[in-house]
């Protein structure tokens, strides 16, 4: 229970894509019995968070956000079975990883200043709580249809152009924007519906 | 009128790109990653010259056993061997 009570995140699929049908505390359980496939889907659904703390946030060096990207994933592999709440698991991951920021960045600290509390790279609140709103939205995604988690994915997500889009999707380039807008407004009404009743739109987007 | 207009949504579906393939890809391995850290554990602890030739070299002992050595392995393997 310690990591818990101490504190109180590829394919081309969004993070929770590969595990939509299943809420944090199934994964987390079945994690817990030991299921590999389980442990995987976890990794996947929480590794773009972690990095974006890691990188947008706390903007680490890319080889520090490495080692703490791993750290994380080896500290929750370790101690999933001190969380208290399994619903709880992103907020845990979440917290766990600022926290690894902090040291990593208070160990950078004292090999370059005086003053290791002098930490001026710590972020806003709301730069994390926008990731905590991005999270939300990529959750969204990955119960949209396939094709329109792809091409919002790919172009936003991954920034590819139009053009790679096209070929990778066998799709007409002159097509593909008009589709992204018609995907973004499903978005938008699974994202709403999601957040006033469950239930979000199965329906292919041509 | 939504306060989710395309620009915002836009914005917050591009600040989660992914983790780079291979940190996710190592994450991914952990459980196999410490079996193969039990398994070569228990080797150092059954040969002398093995455990030697480990400790001087963590880093070649895993990627010769096929895992990726992520610091969080290597400093558990450095840990239960020396």
């Amino acid at each position: 229970m310690e990591a818990a009570r101490d504190d109180g995140e590829a394919s081309a699929r969004g993070p929770a894509a590969l595990t939509a049908e299943l809420t944090d505390a199934r994964l987390v359980a079945q994690c817990r019995s030991g299921d590999e496939q389980a442990w995987r889907s976890l990794v996947e659904r929480f590794s773009r968070y972690v990095y974006a703390i890691c990188i947008q946030a706390f903007r680490l060096a890319e080889s520090d956000a490495e080692d703490v990207f791993q750290e994380v994933f080896a500290r929750v592999y370790e101690r999933l079975e001190t969380l208290r709440d399994d619903e709880a698991v992103r907020p845990w991951i979440g917290q766990l990883t600022r926290r690894l920021c902090i040291d990593r960045l208070r160990a950078g600290s004292r090999e370059t200043v005086e003053d290791a509390d002098d930490l001026s790279e710590i972020p806003a609140d709301d730069v994390l709580s926008q990731l905590e709103e991005a999270f939300d939205i990529h959750d969204a995604l990955a119960a949209l249809p396939e094709n329109c988690r792809e091409i919002l994915d790919r172009f936003f997500a991954r920034d590819e152009s139009y053009r790679t889009i096209g070929e990778a999707l066998e799709l007409p380039a002159g097509t593909i924007a008009s589709r992204i807008s018609r995907c973004l407004d499903k978005l938008r009404d699974a994202f709403e519906g999601r957040n006033a009743a469950p239930g979000p739109s199965s329906e292919q987007v041509t | 009128m939504s306060a989710y207009d395309m620009e915002r949504l836009s914005r917050l579906i591009g600040m989660l790109p992914p983790a780079p393939a291979a940190w996710v890809g190592a994450a991914q391995e952990l459980p196999q990653a410490r079996r193969e850290l039990d398994g070569i554990v228990a080797r150092a602890e059954a040969d002398a010259e093995f455990r030697r030739a480990l400790i001087a070299d963590l880093e070649s002992a895993l990627r010769a056993e096929g895992v990726e050595p992520t610091w969080p392995l290597l400093d558990e393997l450095r840990r239960r061997v020396s």
